[in-house]
């Protein structure tokens, strides 16, 4: 299914299927580093946000050191980069992998929707391989043509990054 | 064998310039025994913030040179570090990361200890000699030194090592520089960025004061600046690199970003222009014009003596890491910022903070990838032998690009290794 087919009808609620193949669609555009792509996926307004694992998963990036805290302009940022030679760390790109399950709808309302699902996710970098897992929240705005992104939160369940080094990867 | 066993760790040539470090100090594990024995266990080592203790009963614990400790502060408000072994037969004692405590507890035949380590009951008590709980070897240990300047508190194995102020010696005026940015006092804000790299702990000593990398390692970093509205100066990197002794070393220097700490960005507005030039007023007229310069507009890569990194750049991080094997190391790392700050000042610190540093940053994920290329490279280092840390040894005043801050470290790493003094009595 196509993210067209996705198209939310006004005041419909959306179905469990329908979130989980935009997240499928999601997952397969950073596997396949179409960053450009999968940008386009979220609001002018969104934010990207890695909390440390030390504080709680609900904390607030204002007065909190987090590993990342985007907004638009800065995810935008990250991705141009990210697809530049000279982002060293990703040079020659990673290969990932990114797994999606236990998808639930948290709450719809207004257009909006809240969305929880665990994730792991695969990366190989040159000889090593390591994985990140958790869970994600999402609040996806469906009250335009196309569903979009207006939050993504990564809440990491490892215990900081001692396995994996760095986040140089989108989550 | 290493047919290249007779050679030196460091090898210096002041006649030619020339500064070289052997790549078996980054694979070889009777060096890093040797590191965890000379270094580890006799240098002062971070333990942690007095911002991060507020309350008595206060606890984190924390792996320091290869150690478990807990850091807590006890119901008078002292602050303690303790061994977290248990007395009776070793258990990590405390088992959460932080929280608040009034008693120590240890799980397995459930030995209470106080704030202070000290035994408070144990079950079956009538079953042991009278006395038992005053021998001392019955309490959690406390480390044996425990010291602290300007609120960043050290911890020492070595009880008979100088004192932590003897200890940071020249350091201090640099550190002074950044506690001197706050009036009510520095906090570390809340959150710790803990990660890895595979590679050796003095690769990420270099690269945390090496002036010389930013252009071609950090191409991204720089062009993300230079396409953001109002994100940079017109100031140049400018500066100067120094060896402040036992082992510390420093650059500091001018550049285009940013600063909380007293340089304005337009991208801030106003609103934030105001605010920094009210800072600045401030520092002006409790430190005089020179020095309120110096904090505004300078950044500050400092080294303290083996593994603390405080860089006071375009936002203000506290560092610190630890090998757990010649080729893997872990490092956490804070953020600071006076407890006075406004809410929007704080913003920026911490935008500016992610915009480069840690894991998840434009600028740090680079650096990571060139430390961990470097130990991939020391596989040749055999065939390959050396390390070069020349650059500026012939100049009288070395640049904040130069490696006079990196031949600093390596002097003291050296001296504490092997007993050698060659470096003794040279110039930068
Ligand atoms: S090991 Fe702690 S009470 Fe026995
Ligand atoms: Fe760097």
């Amino acid at each position: 299914m196509s993210v067209e087919t996705l198209k939310a009808v006004d005041a419909a609620p959306i179905t469990r299927p329908e979130v989980e193949d935009f997240l499928y669609l999601e997952a397969a555009l950073l596997d396949e580093w179409r960053l450009p792509e999968w940008l386009d996926l979220f609001t002018d307004d969104a934010i990207y946000d890695i909390p440390p694992t030390d504080i709680a998963a609900d904390a607030s990036s204002a007065n909190n050191l987090f590993y990342i805290a985007d907004d638009r302009y800065r995810l935008g940022e990250r991705v141009k980069r990210l697809m530049k030679r000279t982002a060293h760390a990703e040079y020659p790109h990673s290969k990932t992998r990114h797994q999606i399950s236990n998808v639930r709808i948290l709450s719809q309302e207004a257009g909006l929707v809240e969305v929880t699902c665990n994730f792991t996710t695969y990366r190989t970098k040159d000889d090593f391989s390591n994985f990140f897992f958790g869970r994600l929240l999402h609040t996806l705005d469906i009250s335009g043509d196309d569903i979009k992104i207006k939050a993504k939160r990564v809440v990491l369940d490892t215990n900081g990054l001692r396995n994996q080094g760095r986040i140089s990867i989108i989550l | 064998m290493n047919p290249n066993s007779n050679d030196p760790l460091v090898m210096i040539d002041n006649e030619r310039h020339l500064f070289k470090v052997s790549r078996s100090n980054f694979t070889d594990p009777e060096v890093f025994a040797k590191e965890r024995e000379r270094i580890f266990s006799t240098c002062w080592l971070y333990l942690g913030h007095e911002s991060e203790l507020k309350k008595p009963g206060d606890f984190v614990t924390r792996v320091v040179g290869g150690r478990s400790i807990v850091f807590n502060k006890d119901r008078q408000g002292e602050m303690r570090a303790l061994f977290n072994s248990c007395p009776h037969r070793g258990a990590q004692v405390c088992r959460e990361r932080k929280g608040n405590a009034k008693a120590f507890q240890c799980f397995y035949h459930g030995w209470v200890f106080g704030q202070d380590g000290a035994l408070r009951s144990q079950p079956g008590e009538d079953s042991y000699a009278q006395g038992f709980k005053d021998d001392p070897d019955s309490n959690m240990r406390q480390v044996p030194r425990l010291e602290s300047y300007r609120g960043l508190y050290f911890i020492c194995y070595d009880p008979q090592a100088v004192t932590l102020e003897e200890y940071l010696g020249n350091a201090k005026e640099y550190l002074d520089l950044v506690c001197d940015q706050a009036v009510d006092g520095m906090e570390v804000i809340g959150g710790t960025q803990e990660y890895a790299m595979n590679a050796n702990w003095k690769l990420l000593v270099e690269n945390s004061i090496d002036g010389y990398h930013a252009v071609s390692t950090h191409a991204t970093y720089l062009d993300y600046l230079k396409s953001m509205e109002g994100g940079l100066t017109d100031v140049g990197l400018k500066g100067v690199g120094k060896d402040l002794g036992n082992g510390h070393g420093v650059i500091e220097y001018t550049a285009p970003w940013g600063r909380p700490a007293g340089q304005w960005i337009s991208l801030w507005g106003e609103e934030g222009k105001n605010e920094i030039d009210a800072l600045n007023a401030r520092n002006e007229k409790l430190y005089g014009k020179e020095k309120a310069d110096r904090i505004a507009y300078k950044n500050r890569n400092l080294l303290i003596f083996p593994n603390l990194i405080i860089n006071d750049i375009m936002s203000l991080t506290i560092r610190t890491f630890f090998p757990q094997s010649p080729s893997l190391l872990h490092v956490n790392a804070w953020a600071a910022g006076p407890r006075e700050e406004s809410e929007a000042a704080r913003q920026f610190r911490l935008s500016n903070f992610l915009e480069f540093l840690g894991p998840g940053g434009f600028a740090t994920p680079d650096d990571v990838e060139a430390l961990e290329q470097c130990q991939l490279g020391y596989r040749n280092s055999q065939e390959a032998r050396w390390n070069d840390i020349s650059k500026g040894m012939k100049l009288d005043e070395p640049s904040m690009d130069d490696e006079a801050q990196m031949r600093a470290f390596w002097r003291e790493w050296d001296r504490r290794l092997t007993g050698s003094e060659q470096a003794q009595g040279v110039g930068a």
